[in-house]
């Protein structure tokens, strides 16, 4: 699948002046409210009809103002999960999740109804309606619903938004396995930074209704110029690394990235796992010797790369620790201190207990997905 | 009277002071055959009058509540009007438009034998005029209440705007439509100015039970008559109502609202 966006819109005193491509696997669309993500989804769903340009999928135009081509919502099948589910009350369960394989015509149906209620452990709430389901319930069946309309794309509007953390918890791995298990290509709307290092293969970072940055996670997040837009308490850099052996007796688990090794606390995952740490550049030390005595158990050696001043006495600093970058967040006097410039060798500290788990995704099977480009506007 | 003097020749029979009593008072309260005849005929205008209004006010209703059509408010005061114009004034303006020589009238009974002056469906053509306000208002009301967002997901799992309609809206308006039904319906049983202006009061196919009402107050010794035709009204007006409550309640319950 590939998509292809080059919109714009104007919705009273905002524009949306939106360009990227994309392709398969699940595909983020970041940035914070109000920075147009939502309107990107209802333009390509057809819910928004574009003041100008193209939306086309895998050749075919949805939308070409140019050309006067407006394909309806109803047929364009491109399943949609609402931030509020929007299940139909008058409906059970059951009719909700058959609704759209009812108006799917007979030779694109899917035949994976049961597929589906495992895939999303919904089983048990076939008769019951909507009126009667739990927040996270009702997200599954909204889920499945728009799965089984047998869509070609699958556009999921920060389906998690208005759960809690339990709730939340408990849906990731669903979208997880969905991602994994079925083919369908998601376009993710979100505008936390841990679903998106979690779920995503790719990124569109948007910012005023722009597109401000597209690419890879890893790419897009270690870049220190954007840091602004993704959120300063945020900022950090993405590593992808494998699980090496897990220790019992003390209780840890040891992956290998491009870096070095890294030690965290037992994690549930098998050996060869591929995974993303999240690593906040506040959770960063910098050394400039290799240091001994020291309780941090993630040591990596590395180059500086790249400075920036951030707002008031802090620094950020990118560095290379053998291809894999790191951000770390000093103050401008520790930077003076240390002596640091570009290309200076350094040690990276991390404390174990201080990598974000809630990020810390499941099997990734395509981990690179930098299969999102950023055209130049 | 064949009733009265067969409860009479009973009541005769029957040695209890109280019940007797109780028993002629039934007996004063037999309808006439006139006065069925003037009951049978509402029923019948208020049934038709209701079916009939229903697919326009519908249409109607949807326009006003979601349509953005040139006219909107021409639209809506134009259904208003015959809540706020006098009634005669409607019943003249209908006798002008579709009486026997009127543009419309004329038209429809020369080309589809169809005639409303003085026959019992203009008395239906009246009432369905008359209550159309109330019928369109309730509908409105509830489509304004159904979330479009719903129909916004109908349509991306694929169903186009008259399968959006037929599967969420009127399910989930059908409360509203059940009470504006009620609603007409009462109406249309009691409307009285527009009718007797436009098809006259004629027994038996122009007489309703309003008219009727009337008819009996304007002859000396009506006043039993008149009494009660107008119980059969209050009757006929509660048990709409208790019907209405009833349906709302268990619509309300089959859609689970919280």
């Amino acid at each position: 699948m590939t998509l292809a966006i080059d919109i714009r819109h104007r919705l009273g005193s905002f524009l949306l002046d939106a360009h990227f491509k994309a392709s398969s696997g699940l595909i983020a669309l970041f940035g914070r409210s109000g920075s147009g993500k939502s309107s990107i989804v209802n333009v390509i769903a057809g819910l928004i009809r574009p003041d100008e340009g193209r939306v086309v999928i895998d050749g075919v135009p949805l939308v070409d103002t140019a050309r006067g081509v407006f394909v309806p919502p109803h047929r364009r099948r491109i399943g949609y999960v609402f931030q509020e589910g929007r299940l139909f009350p008058h409906l059970t369960v059951r009719q909700n999740l058959l609704y759209g394989h009812w108006f799917t015509p007979p030779a694109q149906r899917s035949d994976g109804f049961e597929g589906v209620l495992d895939l999303l452990g919904i089983e048990g709430l076939l008769e019951r309606r909507p009126g009667r389901l739990s927040g996270g319930e009702k997200q599954r069946v909204a889920i499945g619903r728009a799965l089984l309309a047998n869509p070609r794309l699958l556009l999921m509007d920060e389906p998690l938004a208005a759960l809690d953390e339990a709730r939340k918890a408990e849906i990731l791995p669903y979208i997880e396995r969905l991602r994994e298990q079925s083919r369908v290509p998601i376009v993710y709307v979100s505008h936390s930074m841990a679903e998106v290092v979690r779920l995503a293969s790719s990124i569109v970072l948007l910012a005023d209704g722009k597109v401000a940055a597209a690419g890879a996670v890893s790419e897009v997040m270690h870049r220190l110029d954007l840091f602004p837009l993704t959120g300063q308490g945020e900022a950090g850099a993405v590593v992808e690394a494998v699980v090496e052996r897990h220790d019992e007796h003390f209780g840890l688990t040891e992956l290998r990235s491009r870096g070095g090794v890294w030690r965290l606390p037992r994690l549930n995952a098998d050996v060869g796992t591929r995974l993303r740490l999240r690593v906040r550049a506040r959770d960063v030390m910098l050394a400039r010797s290799a240091p001994a005595d020291v309780s941090a158990l993630n040591v990596l050696p590395g180059v500086v790369a790249d400075m920036r001043a951030g707002d008031g006495p802090v620094v950020d600093i990118r560095l290379d620790c053998n291809g894999d970058a790191l951000v770390a967040r000093l103050t401008r006097y520790s930077v003076e201190r240390l002596g640091l410039a570009l290309g200076a060798p350094v040690h990276a500290l991390v404390k174990s207990v201080a990598l974000d788990r809630r990020s810390m995704s499941g099997p990734f099977q395509n981990a690179t997905g930098a299969d999102a480009e950023a055209d130049e506007a | 009277m064949c009733c009265g003097t067969l409860l009479g020749r009973f009541v005769a029979g029957v040695r209890s002071e109280q019940l007797r009593v109780r028993l002629s008072a039934m007996d004063w309260m037999a309808l006439s055959p006139e006065e069925w005849t003037a009951v049978k005929l509402s029923l019948r205008v208020a049934v038709v009058a209701t079916l009939f209004s229903l697919p326009f006010g519908i249409a109607i209703a949807m326009a006003l509540a979601r349509g953005r059509i040139w006219g909107q408010s021409l639209l809506n005061g134009l259904v208003l009007m015959p809540l706020i114009l006098p009634p005669v004034v409607t019943g003249y303006l209908l006798l002008i438009v579709f009486g026997r020589k009127g543009p419309v009238g004329a038209f429809l009974a020369d080309h589809f034998g169809i005639v409303f002056s003085f026959r019992w469906t203009g008395a239906a053509l009246a009432c369905g005029v008359m209550s159309f306000p109330l019928l369109v208002r309730a509908i409105r009301l509830s489509i304004e209440a159904v979330d479009a967002r719903l129909e916004q997901a109908a349509s991306t799992l694929g169903a186009n705007r008259a399968w959006v309609f037929l599967t969420v809206t009127l399910p989930l308006i059908a409360p509203g439509i059940i009470a504006g039904m009620i609603l007409c319906f009462a109406k249309a049983m009691g409307e009285f100015g527009a009718t007797i202006t436009f098809v006259s009061n004629i027994p038996g196919e122009t007489q309703t039970l309003p008219s009727a009402i009337y008819t009996f107050t304007q002859v000396p010794g009506g006043d039993a008559g008149a009494l009660r035709l107008t119980l059969v009204s209050v009757v006929i007006s509660m048990l709409a109502l208790l019907a209405s409550e009833l349906m709302a309640r268990s619509a309300s319950r089959r859609l689970d609202i919280e």
